[in-house]
């Protein structure tokens, strides 16, 4: 199936299967109104999904070097864009964005920005030219352009940094999900998810994580768009809620002052994790520091977008470098469909609490009545939600219900009255999106720990059998100990999201684009700015988060790639001029790899 | 590389870096600067939305995307003015 004229067959493959989704999707509704208990809906929907993945998985086997590395560099376009979007869109895009939101309002929207406009610095300053270069990994793009092993092995140092922190935060997703789902243990479901992520990846390799991954970001797209457009039809709020929620955001301002937002003390009490409203949403602070930590957000997400090995790689598997930049293109269109779906989700569901007009509002209402209804009893007694009377009047106040962002994806159906089938949608939507990512990032640091670091520094001499052997053994050490983190709950889970892009583009990013745009950049100035940026970065990070320095000018930890990525170009522009050029070899390659026609710099198969 | 080869491929190369500074700077102003001025674009209301809400919310991703089409169409068109561009 995975051979010869299946590229030329993919729309009608990944048609049939999006039709046969479909079908699924309502037969789960039939067997739902036949009186099919909502947890075996559940169950069914996370099972089936996952069975689809690994036999996707299996098809794609392959022993080939380059299909395992970069799919046989024969991804078309579009298709790499779904695969990208997938591998992008993670756990927490899915499942936390919109309760970020809810919470965060405006100030959070910087996520929002920071990644979706990445996209252009991949596209404008390095996808294309990668593409070129034909590089199986990004510390290999390192290696070859700069020489030697120092530069190869501190780009897989800070691939590996990187891509850990982020997969961790995966495979807990995973493991929630699964352990939602399936009803098992969270600790059981961090394994479970795990195996569902090397099902996908061990035995193809990149070509069976690209063909994964365009299956789940179809199962993620569908499962995210679904209810928020059946939500908004059955509420009245208007037919494509994306265009005609402007309204909902006035009226929600309205009710925020009729709620008493900001003039509530806060409520003490509440269980981990669960947090009442206290940010205006729509209210942007009107200040330079306001200001000035939006868009230093903003620039750290979009540097470490364009600086995360396991995206750059995904544009590697194009079979052109006109294609590589298309790829981009359509993969920023396919993640623009969530992202700008999230606020659309997360001001709605605010206006169906808030609103005491609407039969879903309960601020206001007693608390005997909101006590009362179904989705309160169920998200309550998984801690998901907690209603605490503190002035003991009766009536619920906003500073009285507490709750999880996480539950504005997860309870929309529930809040608004879907049936139950949604609900098990969303959880194969949210498992898609968190098992897509754990692929890519695992993928991405195995093949960097066995292209670069085993073969082309410890063992060059490795046969072919013997190179795709480390990479699925090593590929199962990384997924183990990934889940082994995952399974000690370390961090939240956005907290870590956010640290994987600034230690990427603290350590990385200036390298890569230098590389390219700046012939004059030689061995010493990419390993004085990878380690300088790197090291001074995560310096930063321990002495705010656990040092007991405060920030300078209001950088916190998520934005700590401002004061590494700065160490890390100065250091690079300095140490280059401070030592010879490179030679007439380097500079010739970097030439070739700025136009588009002729062979790539690497061979096919290196 | 024979001389006109050369300097076709210096051609290429300023285009390529007119146009990646041009994608840039609308980069630049809808990641950035739109959004420092967002508190006083909110007095301005935009179909309902409070404009520096919808900025962040939708009309920067929405520029991001049109940009990036765009982007991509004119470098084809570079690259095949000067000779550069794939055969396929």
């Amino acid at each position: 199936m995975i051979k010869g004229d299946f590229i030329d067959n993919l729309p009608k493959v990944y048609g049939l299967y999006t039709g046969g989704f479909l079908v699924f999707v309502l037969l789960m509704a039939i067997l739902e109104q036949m009186g099919v208990g909502a947890d075996t809906i559940g169950i069914l929907f996370v099972a089936f999904t996952i069975v689809i993945y690994a036999g996707i998985g299996f098809l794609s086997r392959t022993m080939a070097v380059d299909a395992y590395y970069v799919a046989g560099r024969q991804v078309p376009a579009v298709f790499n864009g779904m695969a990208t979007a997938a591998d992008w869109m993670s756990g927490a895009s899915f499942v936390a964005m919109a309760g970020g939101i809810y919470f965060g309002g405006h100030g959070y929207l910087a996520f929002v920005v920071g990644w979706t406009g990445g996209y252009i610095l991949v596209a404008s300053l390095m996808a294309p030219y990668l593409r070129k270069f034909g590089c199986y990994t990004v510390p290999d793009f390192i290696g070859t352009r700069y020489g030697g092993n120092l530069p190869r092995f501190l780009g897989v140092v800070v691939l590996a940094v990187a891509s850990f922190t982020y997969v961790t935060a995966q495979i807990n997703a995973t493991g929630t999900i699964a352990a939602r789902a399936l009803q098992i243990p969270f600790e059981v479901g961090v394994w479970f998810g795990l195996l569902g992520i090397l099902l996908c990846s061990m035995l193809g390799g990149m070509r069976a994580v690209t063909w994964t991954q365009v299956a789940q970001y179809i199962v993620l797209i569908i499962a995210y768009l679904v209810p928020v457009f059946w939500m908004s039809n059955k509420q009245g709020f208007g037919l494509i809620p994306q265009f005609v929620y402007g309204d909902a955001v006035a009226r929600i301002t309205e009710l925020e002052g009729l709620h008493g937002l900001g003039t509530l003390d806060a409520v003490e009490g509440a269980k981990g994790g669960l947090k009442a409203l206290s940010v205006p949403f729509a209210t942007a602070g009107d200040s330079a520091m306001a200001s000035w930590k939006f868009v230093t957000l903003v620039f750290c997400m979009m540097t470490g977008t364009a600086s995360l090995p396991h995206i750059l790689m995904r544009y590697f598997t194009t079979p052109s470098v006109r294609a590589a930049r298309q790829s981009v293109a359509w993969s920023l269109m396919f993640i623009f469909l969530l992202y700008f779906t999230a606020p659309a989700l997360a001001t709605f569901t605010k206006l169906q609490i808030l609103d005491p007009n609407l039969a879903t509002g309960i601020i206001g209402k007693p608390i005997e009545t909101v006590m009362a209804l179904e989705w309160i009893q169920k998200w309550s007694a998984v801690d998901f939600a907690q209603i605490i009377d503190a002035n003991a009047d009766g009536i619920l106040q906003l500073n009285e219900f507490f709750m999880r962002g996480d539950i504005v994806v997860l309870a929309t159906p529930e809040i608004a009255g879907l049936p139950y089938v949604i609900s098990g949608l969303v959880a194969a939507g949210g498992m898609a999106a968190a098992m897509s990512t754990a692929d890519g990032l695992l993928l991405a640091i195995a093949n960097a720990l066995s292209h670069d670091l085993y073969y082309k520094i410890i063992d060059p001499e490795a046969e072919t059998r013997k190179r795709l052997l480390v990479a699925r053994f090593l590929l199962l050490c990384i997924g183990a100990a990934g889940a082994f983190v995952a399974s000690l709950k370390l961090t939240s889970i956005l907290g870590a999201v956010a640290w994987a892009f600034d230690f990427a583009a603290s350590g990385l990013f200036f390298p890569i684009v230098l590389g390219i745009w700046w012939k004059r950049a030689n061995r010493q100035g990419a390993i004085a700015g990878m380690a300088g940026g790197f090291i001074v970065g995560t310096w930063y990070l321990y002495m705010i988060r656990w040092g007991g320095m405060d920030p300078w000018l209001g950088i916190d930890h998520l934005r700590f790639a401002i004061i590494g990525m700065p160490v890390s170009l100065v250091l690079m522009i300095v140490v280059s001029l401070m030592t010879p050029e490179p030679d007439a070899e380097t500079q010739a390659m970097v030439d070739e790899i700025r136009i588009p026609s002729g062979e790539t710099v690497l061979g096919s198969s290196h | 590389m024979t001389s006109t080869e050369t300097s076709k491929r210096a051609e290429h190369w300023q285009r390529t870096k007119s146009l990646m500074i041009i994608t840039l700077s609308i980069w630049f102003v809808f990641s950035f600067v739109v959004h420092w001025f967002a508190a006083s674009l909110n007095s301005i209301t935009f179909f309902g939305w409070p404009l520096g809400f919808y900025m962040a919310a939708q009309g920067s991703e929405i520029v991001f995307v049109l940009t990036l089409f765009w982007f991509v169409k004119s470098q084809d068109k570079i690259d095949r003015d000067c000779g550069f561009a794939e055969e396929d």
